[in-house]
């Protein structure tokens, strides 16, 4: 199980990687393992708003379905297109090449409210009791 | 009891394994208080000769020596005794709903053949594996419309079959959609001028009869044309599915869901029930689509197998955000349907229309010869409303002599002074000649 | 000459067998099974299998409908003869596994055998030819037995009166919640929740969510049942109904019903039952005594109406008297010396209305009837006594192998789990696939999903002992087997026409029908 030191994470599973005033999300590796085999997503346009908290999309694989929860507040500038066609990308890489969408934030102090690598791992361990 | 295998010796057996003292030590879990201390209050347990003969008395207490002039939704058609023989083989008859595919292969690739049949009869290109029934189909169409477009108006057209229309209005109660009923013409059609101005950009979905409950071919083309211009979905429903033996589908006149019921395939009328309902759409909506639905694939050797597929759309797995909450669907009817249009095949399937066709056309000429003319002008396949004076009268007079005359259209359209007095009457490759020309004279009485 | 050609079958005894062989604990082994295409992937050159007599009459279509809405024959649809078309699905047919073939061991299903009787019954012409809208004195035989099997139900569950007419147990449970609003409603206010335990089938928030009501969930206890004092901190004016199982969907009976329903009822809820595991009550306890107000029947599991590879169902529904203005039409009612049917909702201005075509599934009616008629009271607690010693004897015989979640008595069905396999790296999934392999269809696995890696069995009182035997001797392979041969479980199924199949492919690239020329690379 991988948990990249430099990312951010929720409790709902999400990571959150801060490029400038862009928040880079996607959905972690134990997320990915839990699903199975994802074959769809749906994410929001370009311009869209998301909100802490709130749901941004979902994720399907064969046997489970998974709202998004954006970890910031924002505007959508990016969205990873060529997961309509591919999202087993997410599966494979979901650090990388399955991320999902990026969010010009409002506020990057919401960043520092998110858990780190250490602490998200800690809430994994506690959840599996 | 034939049923129940255990032996005296078997219960105390697994008594003693399971460590209790009796079969009601059994239900200790159960508070005493909340036992029934009484036997129930049925009918004493009776043996297979007697059971045969009640019901079979019961049986015989329904008029079925002629075949009944009868439509209105439920057709009666003749079913190849093939069909049954080959849906009572125990493995489709008794098999389970199929979530083990390896060991359900037959019922699976059974409804992908079924998914099929309703695509190219609809035109469509996505099919489900069935719905409970046409009326919940239409309903279902309804609710999908209204998720795809979001928005909360319904136009249906009042030729659409009353019963069905009762259900939409059931089922729209919880959502809060707004039906608008368009009225039809002379001709029996969908008024067009109205329908073009009930449609406006608050419109999910138009929805009419092809053919509508009179029998008449509906305006499915300019219905649809119409929602197009509108953004919303049109959807047109089907309860005499041999019409689509001799009418272009609903997809190729440009709809976008074509929902209603095949009972007339492989299934008898049954007093009402069961029969599969279809729903088939543009590939678009496949995500929204209700009910279960059978793709293909391949196994670990490269075989190609079916599965039951796109299940997080249902209930098992959504929950409370499912598309509906449909569990079951109609799979033994549907097979029943699928068995009987493979034995008619593509000669067959347009052959037994045109005998439909032909028979409702006698029908006209001997009610002519008696003096009943039609109530509506418009283009009609095997079902039509002829204009007889007391209908009720005529359906009562008949049913003393044993036989269904038809419906009498004011039941169901009692605010219509044109429905007074007019009978809708189908003719299928049941009723023979002679039988149609006695009926036209019994009508005349 | 006794043998002319002096040839003699060579009968030396080869090895016991390799895994796709040798006989599994239910019977399993090789057969004769036919690959068999699609039927739209035969050629057919023009043939028909129908037998329609002449037209009558020489009439053409044209003259009346428009031309361009008329069609001629449907590009591929078949064009087979009879024979071709019967071997068609009789191949198909031999590669399911039905009651009739083997053990359905389904928790929740309550797969027990269809009666031939019913079948028969079912396919008589008086019935199988009657027409829905038969006029009274022409149908009397059809509605006299809907208004027997309507007094049975409501007896048998100890209610008020039941509609017969949901198609299914989800029709069912969505025309119980509406009845519910309906109720409410005329009182003033709909509310706005439903309380719904844990271990609720799907079913039950889907239809809660399609009336509009916010589901909210409650968790069970450690004992696996539902305890007052969650239902009591959840309970206010704003909750319309509790929805319930009893027995829950783990087996267990939720021995506190009282109770709960005291609390409910005492802030103006009501008490929704899911019936699907009544087969565990059947003359020994009644939902209605228990406190219910509404419960929807799954005729196609208590009552062995047949499942048909999926349905159809028949889901009628019972009702205490405060919801009986509600139900919906038609109704069967006495008239007279004979019956009639209520379709006017000028009779019943309050009824929620229609929600399908006809009045239900009258075939399943008669089946259903027909099995009530033969077993009896007698018949139909015995049902209930065996079918919860069947779980119980599968129970005792498997615990010691497999991990059981709760300690808690079991009625009719059984939950373990794939905990104890854990360190094979043997899943739930693999002893399901696997047990195909022995000749039984997997019990329900991964449901309820309060339970990790879920194996829900229910044997139903149509088994016998002999055959529960079988299935613990394959269950107990199994595990055997992971311990040893971890990987041949997971190779599992080898006997079957196909092996596990590409469902991750399936949903990613959605194939839904035939197209001419159509492969899967």
């Amino acid at each position: 199980m991988n948990f990249p030191d430099d990312l951010k994470y929720t409790r709902e599973h999400e990571w959150c990687r801060l490029k400038g005033n862009r928040a880079v999300i996607g959905i972690t590796d134990h997320a990915q393992e839990a699903l199975g085999d994802i074959v769809y997503v749906e994410l929001p346009d370009v311009g869209d708003p998301v909100k802490k908290g709130e749901s941004f999309g979902v994720v399907e694989s064969t046997k489970a379905v998974s709202e998004l929860f954006s970890p910031v507040t924002g505007k959508v500038v990016e969205v990873n297109d060529p997961l309509s066609d591919a999202p087993e990308t997410i599966n494979e890489d979901p650090y990388e090449e399955g991320w999902m969408i990026q969010v010009e934030v409002a506020n990057p102090a919401e960043l520092a409210e998110l858990l780190d690598a250490a602490g998200y791992q800690k809430f994994i361990e506690d959840e599996q009791e | 009891m034939r049923y129940h295998p255990h032996t005296e010796e078997d219960v105390q057996q697994m008594l003693d394994a399971t460590g209790r003292e009796s079969l009601s030590d059994l239900f200790r879990s159960i508070p005493a208080a909340l036992r029934l201390s009484r036997p129930l209050a049925v009918p004493p347990a009776t043996d297979e000769v007697s059971l045969l003969s009640e019901l079979g008395r019961l049986a015989a207490r329904n008029a079925v020596e002629h075949p009944p002039f009868l439509g209105a939704g439920a057709y009666p058609h003749h079913v190849p005794p093939a069909v049954d023989q080959l849906l009572l083989r125990g493995e489709f008859f008794t098999a389970y709903t199929p979530y083990q595919p390896e060991v359900s292969q037959g019922t699976l690739q059974a409804l992908f053949e079924w998914q099929t049949m309703v695509c190219l009869l609809t035109g469509l290109e996505i099919s489900n594996a069935s719905m409970y029934d046409g009326a919940s189909a239409t309903a279902e169409a309804a609710l999908m419309a209204a998720r795809i477009t979001g928005r909360k108006k319904i136009v249906v057209s009042a030729a659409l079959h009353p019963e069905y229309r009762k259900v939409l209005a059931t089922y729209l109660r919880s959502t809060h959609d707004e039906v608008v009923t368009v009225p039809y013409g002379d001709d029996g059609r969908t008024d067009l001028a109205a329908l073009e101005r009930a449609v406006d950009g608050d419109t999910a979905a138009v929805m009419l009869g092809y053919p509508n409950f009179f029998g008449v071919v509906d305006v499915v083309k300019e219905a649809a044309a119409i929602a197009k211009k509108a953004g919303a979905l049109s959807v047109a429903v089907t309860t005499e599915a041999v019409a689509l033996g001799l009418l272009k589908g609903p997809g190729e006149l440009g709809a976008d869901v074509a929902v209603g019921t095949m009972q007339s395939f492989g299934n008898g009328v049954g007093f009402g029930g069961p029969a599969p309902g279809f729903f088939a759409i543009r590939e678009a909506y496949v995500r929204q689509m209700p009910g279960r639905v059978c793709g293909a694939t391949v196994d670990k050797q490269g075989r190609r197998g079916f599965v039951l597929t796109l299940s997080t759309r249902e209930q098992h797995i959504r929950r409370e955000r499912a598309t509906s909450n449909i569990c079951t669907n109609s799979g033994l009817t549907a097979l029943a349907a699928t068995i009987h249009l493979s034995l008619l095949g593509r000669r067959g399937l347009s052959e037994l229309a045109q005998v439909n066709y032909a028979r409702a056309r006698l029908l006209r000429a001997a009610m002519e010869r008696e003096g009943f003319g039609l109530r509506f002008s418009g283009p009609t396949f095997n079902e039509q409303a002829f204009e007889v004076g007391d209908a009720e009268a005529v359906v009562a007079r008949l049913a003393k002599r044993g036989i269904a005359a038809g419906a009498p259209l004011a039941r169901w359209y009692p605010d219509d002074p044109r429905m007074k007095g007019a009978l809708l009457c189908a003719t299928t490759e049941l009723h023979a000649p002679e039988l149609i020309d006695a009926f036209a004279r019994a009508v005349k009485g | 000459m006794a043998n002319p050609t002096g040839w003699k079958p060579n009968m030396e005894k080869t090895s016991g067998g390799t895994p796709e062989t040798a006989v599994g604990a239910g019977g399993a082994t090789r057969g004769l099974a036919y690959e068999e295409p699609l039927v739209f992937e035969h050629k057919g050159n023009g043939r028909t299998g129908a037998s329609l007599p002449p037209r009558g009459g020489d009439f053409d279509p044209a003259k009346e409908i428009p031309k361009e809405l008329l069609r001629g024959g449907i590009e591929g649809m078949p064009s087979l003869g009879e024979l071709d078309v019967v071997r068609h699905f009789t191949r198909l047919s031999t590669w399911n596994h039905g009651i009739d073939t083997g053990f359905y061991p389904l928790g929740s299903c309550t797969m027990k055998y269809n009666p031939k009787s019913s079948e028969a019954l079912a396919r008589l012409p008086g019935f199988a030819h009657a027409h829905p809208l038969l006029p009274a004195e022409l149908c009397q035989g059809a509605l006299e037995l809907m208004f027997q099997l309507e007094r049975a139900l409501t007896e048998i569950a100890g209610f008020t009166a039941t509609t017969l007419s949901p198609a299914a147990g989800a029709q069912g449970e969505l025309t119980g919640i509406m009845m519910i609003r309906a109720y409410h409603q005329a009182r003033g206010n709909p509310r706005k929740k439903v309380l719904v335990p844990d271990t609720a089938h799907g079913t039950n928030p889907a239809s809660c969510a399609q009336n509009g009501y916010e589901v909210v969930q409650l968790a069970s206890g450690p004992d696996g049942r539902l305890h007052p004092e969650t239902v009591r901190a959840a309970m206010d004016e704003d909750v319309a109904a509790i929805m319930l199982t009893n027995p829950n969907t783990l087996g267990i009976f939720e021995s506190h019903i009282a109770e709960i329903a005291e609390i409910v009822h005492a802030k103006g809820g009501l008490v929704y039952g899911d019936g699907a595991n009544l087969n565990a009550l059947l003359g020994v306890a009644r939902p209605g005594d228990m406190g219910f107000d509404v419960m929807q029947f799954n005729l196609h599991k208590t009552f062995a109406t047949p499942h048909g590879g999926g349905g159809p169902g028949s889901g009628p529904v019972a009702v205490k008297e405060q919801l009986v203005p509600f139900l919906p039409l038609p109704l069967v009612v006495k008239d007279g010396p004979g019956y009639r049917l209520v379709t006017d909702e000028k009779e019943r201005p309050q009824s929620i209305g229609k929600l399908r075509e006809f009045w239900g599934n009258f075939g399943m009616f008669v089946r259903a009837w027909a099995l009530i008629r033969e077993l009896g009271p007698e018949g139909l607690k015995r049902a209930a006594e065996l079918a919860v010693l069947n779980a119980n004897y599968v129970r005792s015989k498997l615990q010691d192998v497999y991990h059981l979640p709760y300690d808690t008595d079991s009625l009719h069905e059984v939950v373990f789990t794939d905990k104890a396999l854990k360190p094979t790296g043997v899943t739930t999934m693999d002893v399901a696939k696997r047990l195909i392999d022995h000749g039984f269809h997997p019990p329900t696995v991964y449901f309820p999903l309060v339970v990790q890696g879920a194996l829900m069995i229910e044997p139903t009182e149509t088994e016998s002992k002999e055959t529960l035997d079988a299935f613990v001797e394959g269950m107990r392979a199994v595990v055997a087997q992971a311990k040893e041969d971890a990987e041949g479980v997971k190779a599992s199924p080898l006997k079957p026409v196909r092996a596990r199949l590409d469902e991750t492919r399936a949903a990613r690239k959605p194939v839904l029908r035939w197209t001419p020329g159509m492969k899967l690379e």
